[in-house]
């Protein structure tokens, strides 16, 4: 096992550098320039665009430019600076990251809870009228946009009942994070539901749980260690990628709610093609991707004893 | 346990890829103090207002963009700045005196202070304009400074420098100073109202990046914090002597990130001027602000431009681009497809500017179908009989742009279509590579409120505004003519003659001029919008609660 966590990582290596440099070549190709882009509809003096070229090393080949950007990420953890504002990228992160981390990570507790409950519920009550009715509601979920959604809620919480704050004044306060997270939530929420009902509801007659039936053992513990422990393997492996996803920002949630999180910040970047501070947000997104993914193929092994790496 | 050992090993796994990357949970910084003061009273209220995470650093000669512009105008007061009819009023100029338009001699009122208690002095001038000059510092602003004698050996064309100092600036007392300029410009004083002639203090030298983060001005207000991506704090400055002291404690400029978040804020009572409505709430935002709804017109006009470069548009007969500008049913376009965003423009300069005259332009922004067809039939036609206009699909112009396409083909029978490009800066690069096929959208705030600033800086053979290739070496004369005067009142007169000549050359379509659609809550009053479009901070009195 330890070997194989070992050879995991080291494939990160090349997938890192891969992904990097197609974003990399990605954004170039794009039309527009960063230091043009600062001047808008007047002008600007040629020499002071030549000198921000310059510092930024625009004015060299795109591959030395990857090569400089690499070079600094890996040897100084510097993941450039931003060509408008002048302020490392590192900061601009630190200042995003917190908050998509803390909405992240209520909706997914949410969704985790949330979905997973239901789906149970639903698994164990297959075919019968409640197991019928978490079916039509998870499906309004899916079918219903996050901002059709976010606005209904908003009309309704905020604007007319008035119990809440319509939008995120202060990240750091839960309750003003609960709207989001559930507009959030809810798509994956109903995706998690459907998957645990579906493999719940196929586990129910496999020959283990009979046994374990037989055996004599009280029913809550057939469900919770029997069951439920085999049947997360599908819901896990969508729960590895959707982490990713949430910490990926949500540009449209956080849009609706005023959030200023990692999804406007890579919106912003693009706009204003700031290749520089996209490739960093990405970078550290990649990441996420890899480790979620590592840990969701080590959690099979918990989860399901046949399973073993060498 | 098997399954045991494997969960220590996820763990493990974990760990060791999260320290790989050193993007360990860090603590971030407390956010929570809301600036809200509301038991205090009048005098000391502070309130908040709609804005977004300037695009530079805080350095007055390095902000373009409005997010930037109204913090910088509040922490810094210049020699002169304009009142709503676009005259001059001295701030921290006593007098500017000129001559010959070339030379200006700029006296200022003693016992001014920076936020940090320095005295403000010619040379803190002087020097400030000096360093934001030169291209080593990269302001973004610095071709401001080109009209001053020298600027050419500071920063050349091409080459290395051959100087530090502009030699137009000279001190001559600590409240004197001197502006000497290349060629006489009747109307500099107007230039110098811009916030990149704002004066700097010594310790802003030592280290200039730091501060732009923690700018010290000599402005109505000084400032307290820039919590990055969520707000920035300013509060009044006790020791500030100029006329427009703050008639509150405080500003703290909050951030949104789409005018729709905004406006239900300002509505559940989390912010108290809004400096834009959303096109959403556009048709309900008078009723639900009643009397705090603010719809008045600012400094800024909308056109479409030929690409005098282009094929098509190549030795051009005027004629014909006036046909397609009376195409155009601006009341109607306005009125509907904008919902009263905009105003009809009558002229190429816009409202609110010294030398404005109502119908500049004549009858070639007067909707006339007949006249249209003919004007360009005589001028030869358009040559393809179709045109397209470009703009950026950002931007929220697809719209009107079909709105005048479609109102330019049902009058005279020329295809038309929008030329969409990706976003602005696709757009930009388009315009700067000289690639548009036939016309552009373009748009023009004032710099400054008199009309050269939109008739030499855009038409001007060589002006920096320039884009679409215009080049007449009669208006240029004319220009040249306007500039070459010593006063201020026949230079605006000479401008007034160019624009009401402008419908022979026609360098572009005048569409319509901008409105603030805006509004406030109940806690302030007194809430005003200059001619840039920002609202007037120091004007705005906080309710006691």
């Amino acid at each position: 096992m330890g070997r194989y966590v070992a050879r995991r990582l080291l494939q990160m290596i090349p997938v890192f550098f891969g992904t990097t440099l197609l974003i990399f070549l990605m954004v170039y190709a794009l039309p527009g320039d960063p230091v043009q882009g600062l001047f808008g509809d007047k002008g600007g003096s040629p020499q002071v665009i030549a000198a921000l070229r310059h510092e930024y090393g625009l004015d060299q080949n795109i591959f030395v430019q990857y090569f400089n950007y690499m070079k600094g990420i890996i040897l100084h953890a510097d993941f450039g600076t931003q060509v408008a504002s002048g302020r490392p990228v590192t900061d601009v992160l630190g200042d995003a990251f917190p908050v998509t981390l803390r909405l992240g990570g209520f909706a997914f507790v949410i969704e985790v809870v949330v979905g997973i409950t239901l789906g149970v519920y639903a698994g164990l009550n297959a075919g019968r009228a409640a197991d019928t009715a978490v079916l039509l509601t998870t499906l309004l979920l899916i079918s219903v946009p996050v901002f059709v959604l976010g606005f209904i809620l908003k009309w309704i919480f905020a604007d007319e009942l008035q119990w809440l704050e319509p939008n995120v004044n202060d990240p750091t306060n839960y309750g003003e994070l609960v709207m989001p997270a559930i507009v959030l939530a809810t798509a994956s929420l109903a995706y998690v539901s459907r998957l645990t009902r579906t493999s719940i509801a196929e586990n129910m007659r496999a020959d283990y749980v009979r046994t374990a039936i037989a055996k004599g053992l009280p029913r809550r513990r057939v469900v919770t260690v029997h069951l439920m422990r085999n049947s997360m393997i599908p819901v896990v492996t969508y729960l590895g990628t959707d982490i990713g996803a949430l910490l990926g920002g949500a540009v449209i949630t956080e849009g609706i709610f005023n959030i200023q999180g990692i999804g406007g910040t890579i919106y912003q970047s693009l706009i204003r093609r700031e290749g520089t501070t996209l490739v960093g947000l990405v970078t550290i997104l990649v990441l996420v991707y890899l480790v979620a993914s590592l840990l969701v193929d080590l959690l099979y092994a918990v989860l399901d004893p046949r399973i073993r790496y060498a | 346990m098997r399954g045991a050992r494997s969960a220590k090993w996820v763990a493990i796994a974990a760990v060791v890829a999260l320290s790989a990357t050193a993007c360990g949970g860090s603590s971030d910084k407390d956010g929570g103090k809301g600036g809200d003061d509301k038991a205090a009273i009048d005098a000391n209220g502070t309130f908040t207002v709609e804005s977004g995470e300037p695009e530079n650093p805080l350095q007055p000669a390095n902000t373009m963009e409005s997010y930037g512009s109204i913090v910088i105008n509040s922490l810094f007061t210049g020699l002169v700045d304009y009142d709503s009819s676009g005259k001059i009023v001295y701030m921290n100029a006593e007098s500017v005196d000129t001559k010959d338009s070339k030379t200006f001699t700029v006296k200022l009122k003693p016992g001014w202070k920076f936020h940090d208690g320095t005295p403000v002095t010619a040379e803190s001038y002087v020097k400030a304009w000096n360093w934001a000059a030169n291209p080593a510092n990269k302001q973004t602003n610095s071709f401001w400074f080109s009209d001053i004698k020298g600027y050419d050996q500071v920063a050349p064309e091409s080459g290395a420098p051959k100087a530090k100092e502009l030699s137009g600036l000279k001190v001559v007392d600590p409240n004197t100073f001197t502006i000497e300029l290349t060629t006489p410009i009747p109307y500099y004083v107007y230039k110098l109202g811009y916030q990149v002639f704002s004066p700097l203090p010594e310790s802003f030298y030592k280290d200039p990046k730091a501060a732009g983060e923690k700018p010290v001005g000599n402005g109505p207000y000084e400032f307290v914090s820039w919590d990055h991506k969520k707000a920035i704090t300013v509060k009044k400055y006790a020791g500030y002597t100029g006329s427009n002291a703050a008639k509150n404690g405080g500003v703290v400029f909050k951030n949104y990130s789409t005018p729709e978040t905004a406006y239900e804020d300002l509505k559940s009572g989390n912010l108290d001027v809004i400096t834009q409505v959303a096109p959403k709430d556009l048709p309900v935002y008078k009723q639900d602000l009643g009397d705090r709804a603010v719809d008045q017109a600012y400094s800024a006009v909308q056109s479409i431009a030929p690409a005098f470069y282009s094929k098509q548009f190549k030795g051009i007969n005027p004629k014909v681009i006036q046909g397609l500008s009376r195409a155009i049913d601006r009341d109607t376009i306005t009125k509907t497809v904008l919902q009263g965003t905009r105003e009809p423009a009558t002229g190429w300069v816009a409202k609110g500017v010294l030398g404005f005259e109502p119908d500049a332009a004549g009858d070639v922004t007067k909707y006339d179908p007949a006249a249209a067809k003919a004007l360009i039939k005589e001028g030869g036609g358009v040559p393809g009989n179709a045109i397209t206009i470009q703009f950026n699909a950002d931007g929220g112009h697809k719209e009107w742009v079909e709105a005048v396409c479609n109102s330019i083909t049902n009058a005279t029978g020329v295809k038309c279509s929008g030329d969409s490009k990706a976003d602005f800066q696709a757009d930009l690069q388009a315009r700067k590579a000289k690639e548009v096929k036939s016309l552009y959208r373009s748009g023009w705030v004032l710099d400054f409120p008199m009309n050269a600033n939109f008739i030499r800086d855009l038409f001007g053979t060589k002006s920096s505004g320039n884009q679409s290739g215009f080049s007449n070496p009669k208006l240029d004369a004319a220009i040249a003519a306007a500039d070459n005067v010593t006063t201020l009142d026949e230079s605006v007169k000479k401008y007034q003659a160019i624009e009401k000549d402008l419908p022979n050359y026609m360098p572009s379509i005048p569409l319509w001029y901008y409105k603030v659609n805006a509004g406030y809550s109940e806690k302030v009053t007194g809430v005003q919008f200059g001619q840039d479009g920002d609202p007037i901070l120091t004007g705005v009195e906080v309710k006691k609660k």
